[in-house]
């Protein structure tokens, strides 16, 4: 530990004392209610870090504070009070009971609760509908397709009724539309339910899409957080540089981050929070080349015309050709 | 070069003397202890017997519906239950019905004992590794030690009876509902019980809803291990005086009953037939979710 503090290299330490070192030094802080998303390829020790929060993987050293108390302190009994009834989790490959039936699995966080079977039936059924998988409450895990049978990894999460959801690459083992699908899902029931949320994933375009904040990881080291706006357009290095080359930041970049001082131009009336791409398309549609930047109180804040939404949308090495020619 | 043709073995009078002084212990120990010892598996002397009268009791119209209604519950094949109750006429009609009754009843007290020991430990062998490495040697020389061998100690012990009888039965007839307990638990998908853990689970939740059940098609294989080898056993455990099937085969290999000896063999075999179906359709039952999946 205190040679890794010293300065210690990760190759290093396994070399010398066969210890592979997989998180170091990481300062989190998590948004109550909202989405955090922790982005890195394999190996970057992300999965490790969602497991330390509820100790499924003990921390070497460190702590995790939660309303005021570390997680770590915890005896035996009180973790298991927090992960029964603060805590739920989704996971990469499912993870479901294979010897029960959809109804059953999504149960069985309430059965651990020590809920009476009547009540757990009853909001297990509500949370089944939730995620659209009414009519298949008597059905086994293997006869479901892989996105059925997370929407049952989810519907089990949610109906613990824990405000804090970790979900452990839960898209990643999808395929592309089905991911799409289950993203708008969790959207969805997120504006509703207002969980907080820690989601992994190795997919930047699923971390910008869904996280109200993203950490990048890299070697156990966080390498840049913020909000996906700050991570397309200040990439800290050239590593995350070269990851958000070839996202489309027409689905990242919202109109008051590009607007610019209200010059009285006509135009449709649109939020600051609008998506650029659905502006662009918007503004084209509309008879005028401009649109008004509006704030929640319906003031106007600014403006943006189609010039500045197209040029937030080209990638950087593209502007700078531009410039070349 | 007489060390290299003769083995240095331990000198003829020193052997004797060896095997003088263990036998010796034992008898000192069975003279001393197997009163008591033979006290405590008073309960189960009662039991065994209980069961084999109500089963000699039973009208044989009401025994052969009750098989049939659980074979029908544990298979749901109609083959199976008309099998069973052909088998049993048949038993029955060759004169051997009171025998079988008896066999059936020891059978099914062993399988009961076998099961209600052999689940505890082999969880307790599935949760600690070093629990493992002990009970797997045991269970090697239980299962290929001669029955012949630990036949003398337990009748030295206990004497003649069904007891001694049972208890070697159970001894050769556990260690696959052991080992098929300890291996089904293990095999389960590590990723299954971390969601147990994640979800609040605590270790007797882990085992009676996640680990057993996902275990029991395993578990189940060990059943029907343990009726087969229990079946295996009825003969030579009919030397020491356990009443049944096994009897007139021994009486018909010492005489050269042809007849007899085949007749009660073919006995044998019947029962382990539908004993073996039974359980395995059962068994296969419990894997059902299983076959729907990809």
């Amino acid at each position: 530990m205190e040679k890794v503090r010293d300065g210690m290299t990760k190759e290093r330490l396994n070399d010398e004392y066969n210890h592979v070192l997989g998180l170091n030094n990481i300062n989190l802080e998590i948004p109550e209610q909202g989405i955090q998303v922790v982005m890195g390829l394999s190996g970057s020790g992300k999965s490790t870090l969602i497991r330390h929060i509820n100790r499924l993987i003990e921390p070497t050293s460190g702590e995790v504070w939660i309303d005021g108390v570390n997680v770590l302190s915890m005896s035996e009994s009180e973790l298991r009070d927090f992960r029964r009834q603060r805590a739920s989790m989704v996971f990469q490959k499912f993870a479901l009971l294979p010897h029960r039936t959809v109804l059953e699995n999504t149960q069985y966080g309430l059965e651990i609760q020590g809920m009476s079977d009547k009540e757990a039936r009853q909001r297990a059924c509500h949370w089944i509908e939730r995620v659209g998988l009414a009519g298949y409450e008597e059905n086994y895990p293997g006869q479901l397709s892989g996105g059925m049978q997370q929407r049952v990894g989810l519907a089990r999460a949610l109906a613990t009724d824990a405000d804090i959801l970790l979900m452990d690459e839960a898209f990643s083992a999808l395929d592309p539309l089905i991911r799409t699908d289950m993203q708008n899902i969790l959207l969805d029931l997120q504006s509703e339910l207002k969980k907080t949320i820690v989601f992994i994933t190795h997919d930047l375009e699923e971390a910008l899409r869904i996280g109200d904040r993203i950490a990048i990881l890299r070697d156990g080291r966080v390498i840049q957080q913020g909000t996906p706006q700050q991570i397309v357009l200040k990439p800290k290095d050239d590593y995350i540089a070269d990851f958000t080359r070839d996202i489309n930041r027409g689905r990242v970049i919202r109109l008051k981050t590009i607007m610019k001082p209200d010059n009285g131009q006509p135009g449709p009336e649109l939020s600051g929070d609008m998506l650029v791409e659905d502006a662009a398309q918007l503004v084209t549609e509309s008879p005028s080349s401009h649109a008004r930047v509006m704030d929640g109180d319906s003031q106007c804040v600014g403006v943006v015309n189609i010039t500045d939404l197209i040029r937030a949308m080209a990638r950087p090495d593209i502007e700078s050709r531009i410039e070349d020619l | 070069m007489e060390f290299l043709t003769e083995f240095p073995a331990l000198g003829r009078r020193d052997l004797r003397d060896l095997r003088l002084a263990i036998d010796q212990s034992f008898k000192n120990f069975s003279r001393e202890y197997g009163e008591q010892i033979e006290a405590t598996f008073d309960p189960l002397l009662q039991f065994l017997i209980s069961f084999e009268r109500l089963l000699q009791s039973t009208p044989w119209p009401v025994f052969i519906a009750v098989v049939c209604g659980l074979a029908w519950l544990a298979s749901r094949s109609i083959r199976i239950v008309i099998g069973t109750a052909i088998s049993f006429y048949l038993i029955g009609l060759f004169g051997m019905w009171e025998d079988t009754m008896s066999t059936v009843s020891m059978i099914a007290v062993s399988t009961l004992l076998c099961i209600s020991v052999g689940l505890p430990i082999g969880v307790l062998m599935s949760r600690s590794d070093r629990a493992q490495s002990i009970v797997t040697p045991i269970l090697d020389v239980m299962q290929t030690i001669p029955s012949f061998v630990y036949l003398i100690p337990v009748v030295m012990l206990l004497g003649i009876g069904k007891v001694p009888g049972l208890i070697a039965v159970v001894i050769y007839a556990i260690p696959p509902m052991i080992r098929l307990t300890n291996l089904g638990i293990r095999l389960v998908d590590s990723e299954v019980l971390e969601a147990a853990d994640a979800f609040g689970a605590n270790p007797w939740q882990r085992l009676t809803q996640v680990q057993i059940p996902l275990a029991l098609p395993n578990i189940f294989a060990g059943v029907n291990q343990t009726i087969m080898m229990s079946l295996a056993m009825v003969v030579i455990a009919s030397m020491i005086g356990v009443t049944g099937l096994g009897q007139p085969v021994l009486k018909a290999v010492s005489n050269q009953y042809l007849a007899m000896g085949l007749f009660n063999g073919m006995a044998i075999v019947a029962l382990a037939i539908i004993f073996d179906r039974i359980s395995q359709s059962y068994g296969q039952r419990l894997q059902k979710f299983r076959q729907n999946g990809q």
